[in-house]
C-alpha cells in the first residue's frame, strides 16, 4: 500500500528545500519572464525589409502598382533594378539581394486572362525564414483592381489560378502579410508555454533526485521504508504546482504584453497543461535514473529540449517535415501541447475537440513513468 | 519468533566491483544486544559490507542475514528495523535540525503524537535543543554527528549500524558519543560500528578486523590482545631511524613503528628471549639499545593481523 503520508512528507520536504534555494526559486519565475521577453521581442520571426531586385519587363502602370503593393507589405523593399531574370539570379547568388521580382512583358494580358502566375518571385532559400516570408508574399492576389481591398472574384481568381496550392491563399495571405507582427506573437506565445515547461519541468525533476544522489542524502533516504513510487510522486507534486505557476506567468504576460487572445476556456488550458506537465515530469524522473550527476541531468534535459523546440512546430512548420521526422515529433509531448495551446487560446477549441492530442500525453506519462520506476532501484549499485 | 542470538550472520559474503574484490568471503556472527566493531584501514571493505547488510548493495556471492532475515529477499523488512548512520553526513543541510527529524519520522510513519514526543526526547538526549531551528548544514562536526545519530535511532531500531560515526569529531565528543552507544546497547539495541580508531575498537564487545576485504581477526578485543601471534617489544636507542631500518630488515621482526622516542617492535611469538635477540641484532650494527617487553595493544593485534605498517619509514596511520 502506498502511504499518502510518506508521499506528502517528501513533497513537504521538497517545497521547504525549494523555498530556501533562492536561485532555483528565482528561476521558477525568471525563466518564463525572460524567455517570453526574449522570444516575444528580441527574436522576431517576422521578416521585414528584404532587399529585392526587380525586373519590370512590362513597364506599365499596372506593373508599377504591383511593385508598390509588394513594397507596401514591408516584407520586401525593391531597391535594385535588373534587366533580365538571369541578372537577378546572379545578384541573388552573390548575396546582393534576398529576393527577385520578375514582371513579364505580357503581365497585363496574363492578368486579364487570369493566366497565373503573372508575377514570378525568385527566392534565396538559404534562410528558411526568408523563404517562408516570401512564399507568403507570393500568395498575394493581383492588386490591379483594388490593391488594398481585394474582392471576392479575386479570391476566386486566386483559387482557380495557379497561385500557390492553397485555394484560399490569395485573400488570406495578404491579410496575414499586413498583420505579420501580430500573427507571430499569437503563434509564438502559446507555444512558448510548452517550451518553457519542457525546459523547467524535465530539468527540475531530474535534478531533484540526482541532487540527493550527489549530496549523499539518497543513501539514507533509501534505507527508510519509503517506496520508489512514493518517492517519485512526492517529488513530482511540487513541480506540478510550479508548472501551473509558470503557465500562469506566461499567459498573463502574453495577454498583457503581446495581446495574445484567450479564446478558449482557461480550465481546458490548465487541464491540457496538467497532462503536459506530468508527461514532462515523468521524463525528468526517467532521466534522474540515468544521470549520475547534476551536470548529466542538464545534458539529458538539453537532449530532449532541442528536438522538442525544433520538431514540435515551434520553430519550423510541422507540415514541412519529412514523414519519419513527423513520426518522431508525434512522440514528443511538446508537439501535442503546442497544438493544444494554440487550439485553445487562438482558435477557441475545446479540450474535448482536441482530445486526440491529450491521449498521446497520457500514454507518454504512463509509459515513461513505468520505465522510470522499473529503472529506479532502492540501491546504490 | 524468539529473538535470534545473532543479529547479523554472514557466510562467504563477497562483493566485487569489476576486478576488485571489495569484500572477500566474509563469514561472521555478530551477537545481538552487543556493540560489535569493524576495524580496518581505508578501502578494507567496511562500508561495502555495511551497505550489503542494509540492502543498498547486492552481494556478488555468499549470504547475509540481518535480524534473522535474508538481505536479498527481505531488504524492505530489514529497513523497518534498522537505523543506519552513513559515513558521509546524509541529512538535509538546507533543513533545520527539527525539520530533518520531522521528515524522518513522517517517512517512517510514526504516529504524530509519538513523533512530537520523540523529537523532544532526542533533542534533549543528544543536546540538540539549542540548535533545533538551525539549518543542519551550519552545525559543527560534533553536532552533525549527534543529529545523524538522533535520526538513526528515531524509530527505536533493533539494530543500529554506524559507518565511521566519529571521523569528524574531537576526542571529548567521541567519548560522549560512545556513552550514548552504551546507553542504547543497555536498552537492548544491537550496535554495529565501523572505525579506524584503536581506542574505539577497544570499546567494542566484539571486533572484526578487516584487511583488503578479508576477515583478519575476530573476537573480543581482550581476547584478541591476549591471543596475538606476536610479542611486543619497545626499543630505545640513540639512533632510532637507523635502528628501525636494521630491525625491519631482520627476519624475526614482523613490524617496526616509531612511537615518540621509542620503537614499537612486533616479533615472532615463538622466540625464546626476544629482548636479548633484538639487543644483539642492534649491537652487531654498533648500536646500543634498551629493550623491554610490553603488553600487546589492540594496534599490535591490528598490525600483526593485517601485516600493515611493516616499514618503520612509513608514517603511523593509526592514532
Ligand atoms: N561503487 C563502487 N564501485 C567501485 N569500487 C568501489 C565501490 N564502492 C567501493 N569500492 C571499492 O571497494 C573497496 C572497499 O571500499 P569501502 O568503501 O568498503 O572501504 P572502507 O573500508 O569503508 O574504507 P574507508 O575507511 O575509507 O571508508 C575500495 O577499494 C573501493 O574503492
Ligand atoms: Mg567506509
Amino acid at each position: 500500500m502506498n502511504s499518502p503520508r510518506r508521499i506528502l512528507a517528501v513533497t513537504h520536504k521538497e517545497l521547504r528545500q525549494l523555498r530556501r534555494d533562492r536561485l532555483s526559486f528565482g528561476m521558477i519565475v525568471g525563466i518564463p519572464v525572460v524567455q517570453l521577453l526574449v522570444f516575444g521581442y528580441a527574436i522576431n520571426t517576422n521578416v521585414r525589409d528584404l532587399r529585392a531586385g526587380v525586373v519590370d519587363q512590362a513597364g506599365t502602370t499596372a506593373s508599377r502598382n504591383v511593385i508598390a503593393a509588394i513594397a507596401a507589405t514591408q516584407v520586401a523593399r525593391p531597391l535594385a533594378r535588373a534587366s533580365s531574370p538571369a541578372e537577378l539570379e546572379e545578384m541573388l547568388r552573390t548575396g546582393a539581394i534576398d529576393a527577385g521580382i520578375v514582371i513579364p512583358a505580357d503581365y497585363s494580358r496574363r492578368v486579364a486572362r487570369r493566366e497565373f502566375p503573372a508575377v514570378q518571385i525568385l527566392v534565396d532559400g538559404t534562410d528558411t525564414a526568408v523563404a517562408g516570408a516570401l512564399q507568403a508574399l507570393a500568395r498575394m492576389p493581383p492588386p490591379i483592381d483594388a490593391p488594398l481591398l481585394p474582392q471576392q472574384d479575386q479570391v476566386a481568381a486566386a483559387s482557380d489560378g495557379a497561385v500557390g496550392s492553397d485555394p484560399a491563399a490569395g485573400f488570406l495571405s495578404i491579410l496575414v502579410l499586413f498583420n505579420m507582427e501580430k500573427r507571430s506573437a499569437v503563434s509564438v506565445v502559446p507555444a512558448l508555454i510548452g517550451v518553457i515547461l519542457t525546459m523547467t519541468m524535465v530539468l527540475f525533476t531530474s535534478i531533484a533526485i540526482v541532487r540527493e544522489r550527489e549530496r549523499g542524502t539518497l543513501e539514507l533516504l533509501i534505507t527508510t521504508p519509503v517506496r520508489s513510487v512514493e518517492l517519485m510522486l512526492g517529488k513530482i507534486i511540487p513541480y506540478v504546482l510550479i508548472g501551473a505557476t509558470q503557465l500562469s506567468i506566461v499567459l498573463f504576460l502574453g495577454s498583457h504584453l503581446f495581446a495574445v487572445p484567450v479564446r478558449g476556456s482557461l480550465v481546458d488550458l490548465y487541464l491540457a497543461g496538467l497532462a503536459f506537465i506530468t508527461a514532462n515530469l515523468a521524463l525528468g524522473l526517467l532521466f534522474s535514473t540515468i544521470a549520475r550527476t547534476q551536470f548529466q541531468s542538464v545534458q539529458l534535459a538539453f537532449f530532449i529540449f532541442l528536438p522538442s523546440i525544433l520538431l514540435s512546430g515551434f520553430m519550423f512548420p510541422f507540415s514541412g517535415m519529412p514523414g519519419i521526422v513527423q513520426k518522431l515529433a508525434e512522440i514528443l509531448p511538446l508537439t501535442h501541447f503546442n497544438r493544444l495551446s494554440r487550439g485553445i487560446l487562438v482558435r477557441g477549441a475545446t479540450l474535448y475537440e482536441l482530445r486526440h492530442e491529450v491521449a498521446p500525453l497520457g500514454i507518454f506519462f504512463i509509459v515513461v513513468l513505468a520505465l522510470a520506476l522499473a529503472r529506479f532501484r532502492k540501491r546504490l549499485d | 519468533m524468539s529473538e535470534p542470538d545473532y543479529a547479523i550472520q554472514t557466510a562467504g559474503l563477497t562483493r566485487s566491483f569489476g576486478a576488485l574484490v571489495a569484500v572477500d568471503h566474509l563469514t561472521l556472527d555478530l551477537p545481538a544486544r552487543r556493540i560489535s566493531g569493524f576495524l580496518g584501514p581505508n578501502g578494507s571493505g567496511k562500508s561495502t559490507t555495511i551497505r550489503m547488510l542494509c540492502g543498498l548493495v547486492r552481494p556478488s556471492a555468499g549470504s547475509a542475514s540481518v535480524l534473522g532475515m535474508d538481505v536479498r529477499r527481505h531488504a524492505n523488512e530489514i529497513r523497518q528495523r534498522i537505523g543506519y548512520m552513513t559515513q558521509r553526513f546524509s541529512l538535509y543541510e538546507d533543513l533545520t535540525v527539527r525539520e530533518n527529524l520531522d521528515f524522518l519520522g513522517e517517512i517512517r510513519s510514526l504516529s504524530r503524537r509519538r513523533l512530537r514526543e520523540r523529537i523532544e526526547e532526542l533533542l534533549e538526549t543528544y543536546a540538540l535543543r539549542p540548535m533545533a531551528d538551525q539549518r543542519a548544514g551550519t552545525l559543527s562536526g560534533g553536532q552533525k554527528q549527534r543529529l545523524a545519530l538522533a535520526g538513526a535511532v528515531l524509530h527505536r531500531p533493533d539494530l543500529l549500524i554506524l559507518d565511521e560515526p566519529t571521523s569528524a569529531v574531537d576526542p571529548q565528543s567521541r567519548r560522549e558519543f560512545w556513552e550514548s552507544l552504551f546507553d542504547l546497547c543497555d536498552q537492548g539495541t544491537t550496535v554495529l560500528v565501523s572505525t579506524h580508531f584503536m581506542d574505539e575498537a577497544e570499546r567494542c564487545h566484539e571486533l572484526a578486523i578487516l584487511d583488503r576485504g578479508m576477515l583478519a581477526a575476530f573476537g573480543a578485543p581482550e581476547r584478541l590482545m591476549a591471543g596475538i601471534d606476536a610479542a611486543t617489544l619497545v626499543v630505545w636507542s640513540d639512533q632510532q631511524r637507523r635502528a628501525a631500518a636494521i630491525l625491519a630488515a631482520s627476519a624475526e621482526v614482523k613490524s617496526v613503528a616509531q612511537i615518540g622516542s621509542a620503537l614499537r617492535v612486533l616479533v615472532r611469538r615463538d622466540l625464546e628471549a626476544p629482548c636479548e635477540l633484538l639487543r644483539e641484532v642492534l649491537s652487531r650494527a654498533g648500536l646500543s639499545a634498551r629493550v623491554e617487553a610490553v603488553r600487546p595493544s589492540l594496534e599490535d593485534v591490528f598490525v600483526a593481523a593485517t601485516g600493515s605498517l611493516r616499514s618503520a619509514a612509513r608514517p603511523r596511520e593509526m592514532p
